[in-house]
């Protein structure tokens, strides 16, 4: 962990959301020996995504409870933004902090519309505000207003009810968001859809989000920052998916993370992210030996045609193209693609499945990018272990008081 | 005939009927503010809950008929004893359905009222009341049954309603219309029962959320 971290500095920070500090704090509950919370500093930098991840038992939902109160604190501050918010009214609190829990935690007594009203009508906004309000946010967790705003939640899938649980919580526009396990109990593919959704969301509203999981794949595909604990919510380690991933504090992290560490990272780089490589293009209608002899100039093995929109249309080999004459407009529908929101995992598995051992990366409108190949992977994976090698000087802190400076944990 | 027995005496049976069903219904009103007022206090604390389960069990052991003797003692004859022995009768299944329903509420649901910054007592008359209301509901439909018999019991300290019928014919058997008396006021309990069971079950389609019916 980041023993030396210093306090992020966040040029983006907004209105929108504001950091919380955890600051010594400590659940102690009458009749244990051991706190469950030990003394605990922790920092959630504004608009970031921190994970809480560790085994069951552990606290961290303990800690994720402190944050709003819903747990008082036995000892310690808690900080939001510049505010000293350890002995606000814990109701008013919570009204300027989303909450999710798994499954939602919908009140099955309400209309989808009146479930997702309920903070806005506690602070008093009127009605046609409120209306306008639950419309906007149905649309942006991707449910259609008019067919869900009157529905029950017994009338929704498990997936559905999970949306309405986010845009229950994001009613106020709160600066917070506070998640426990949301996805929890959803089959895997709708997880992962919820998981998308989720990180699609953030990037819209740019909230400061604590989200406990003991998921760790979940935890490195959502997480900006993940703090892995062990008992007693004491901090292993504090840092990026990257560096957990490549530079694991030690062995409790190690098999907490557990096997394909290094696949695991190739969900962490996005296409657009890589240098891609050299790619010589030709287009239809051009004479086969002029794109023959700029194919031959560059090296490469193989010429992208691509048509007056830039879409590729076919990959052409250099002995295709000493038999042909003139380019064909043929289209040829089994070209290996990705695009360049997608995972380098999933670029890997394209080009793997394809002859080539390549992919073409299209970009907007599906224009053609550029070529990504097995080097560039691999590139993309050295490049990011070095880079992962030195601690981000943004880590942000995270240490228990037994353990001032020195994130061992117990294991 | 019998029916010249109702008929000549019908203006009577009509205004002992009014009043036993008017004693039913407000008694009603009364135990089911009861019973909730005990159960919002006692339904967080299992040791409290036991207790008012306990005392709703015993509760229902006591005759009714030796209740209203003995309240004849302190309040005298009239419409007070038979106000307070229909309603304590009728708060015991209210309050033993009130005390459950409350406590088998989702713990989420209740986690997640609090999380969002609902007050505890806002999450308790928003959230958990509107959920306990079917169960609640029930108790009340229990009591309105139970309590219809009861009422005809206070007719012994000269309350209002049927049970007046009842008393006089069984003083009698063997006189004139000495059995017709009695039918009277127990059929006319019965219809009473049925009517006030339909209005409840009316209540309920009324107030019930849609989302949360037993779907059929």
């Amino acid at each position: 962990m980041s023993e030396t971290s210093s306090p992020p500095i966040n040029p983006t920070e907004t209105t929108a959301s504001s950091r919380i500090l955890l600051d010594q704090v400590t659940k102690h509950y009458p009749g244990q020996s051991k706190p469950a919370v030990d003394g605990i500093t922790l920092e959630i930098p504004a608009g970031k995504m921190v994970m809480l991840v560790g085994p069951s038992g552990c606290g961290k939902t303990t800690t994720l409870k402190m944050i709003n109160r819903l747990i008082e604190p036995t000892d310690g501050r808690i900080m939001l933004g510049d505010e000293d918010v350890t002995n606000i009214d814990g109701d008013e609190l919570r009204r300027r902090m989303g909450y999710v829990i798994q499954a939602g935690g919908l009140f099955p007594h309400m209309t989808v519309a009146a479930n997702i009203a309920i903070v806005p009508k506690m602070l008093g906004w009127s009605k046609e505000k409120i209306k306008d309000r639950v419309d906007e946010l149905l649309e942006l967790v991707s449910l259609e207003p008019a067919l869900y705003r009157d529905r029950f939640p017994r009338e929704l899938s498990g997936g559905q009810q999970q949306r309405v649980g986010v845009a229950r919580a994001l009613a106020a526009d709160p600066p917070v968001l506070l998640m426990d396990e949301p996805f929890g109990a959803v089959d895997p593919i709708t997880r992962q859809r919820l998981q998308d959704e989720l990180l699609r969301i953030q990037e819209e509203v740019q909230k400061t989000i604590v989200f406990v999981t003991h998921d760790f794949d979940e935890a490195v595909k959502l997480g900006d920052w993940i703090v892995v604990f062990s008992e007693g919510a004491h901090i292993v380690q504090y840092d990026s998916p990257e560096r957990i991933l490549n530079a694991p504090a030690n062995s409790f992290v190690e098999d907490f993370i557990g096997a394909g560490a290094g696949l695991k990272q190739l969900t962490l780089n996005r296409v657009r992210d890589v240098e891609l490589a050299r790619s010589v293009t030709g287009s239809p209608g051009e004479q086969a030996s002029q794109v023959l002899s700029r194919l031959k100039e560059a090296g490469l093995p193989n010429a992208i045609i691509i048509d007056q929109n830039r879409r590729p249309v076919n990959v052409l080999s250099r002995s295709q193209l000493t038999r042909l004459d003139v380019i064909p407009a043929k289209v040829n529908d089994d070209l290996p693609l990705v695009t360049e929101g997608s995972t380098l995992s999933d670029a890997l598995d394209t080009m793997l499945v394809s002859s080539a051992g390549a992919a073409l990366v299209t970009g907007r409108r599906n224009a053609f990018v550029g070529v990504i190949n097995l080097e560039v992977v691999m590139d993309a994976i050295t490049a990011s272990r070095k880079a992962s090698a030195v601690a981000s000087d943004e880590t942000p802190v995270g240490t228990n008081t037994d353990s001032l400076g020195v994130q061992g944990g117990p294991e | 005939m019998w029916w010249n027995y109702v008929v000549d005496r019908w203006a009577q049976i009509w205004f002992g009927s009014w009043q036993h069903f008017s004693l039913v219904v407000q008694s009603l009103i009364l135990a089911t503010v009861v019973a909730l007022l005990i159960a919002f206090i006692v339904y967080n604390s299992p040791k409290l809950s036991s207790v008012a389960n306990g005392v709703s069990a015993i509760g229902l052991t006591i005759p009714s008929f030796a209740l209203i003797g003995i309240l004849i003692v302190p309040f005298g004859f009239g419409v007070i004893p038979s106000v307070i022995v229909v309603t304590f009768f009728a708060t015991l299944p209210i309050l033993r359905n009130a005390v459950v329903g409350l406590q088998g509420i989702d713990a989420a649901v209740v986690e997640s009222a609090r999380g969002i910054g609902m007050g505890r007592l806002r999450t308790l008359l928003t959230i958990e009341f509107p959920l306990a209301w079917p169960i609640i509901l029930t108790g009340v439909r229990i009591s309105a049954q139970m309590v219809m018999g009861v009422a005809a019991v206070t007719a012994y300290a000269l309350g209002p309603g049927l049970g007046g019928f009842i008393f006089s014919g069984l003083s009698r058997l063997g006189g004139a219309n000495a059995i017709d008396s009695v039918w009277v006021g127990v059929l006319g309990v019965v219809i009473l029962a049925l009517i006030l069971d339909l209005l409840l079950v009316g209540l309920g389609r009324l107030t019930i959320s849609r989302g949360i019916r037993v779907r059929n």
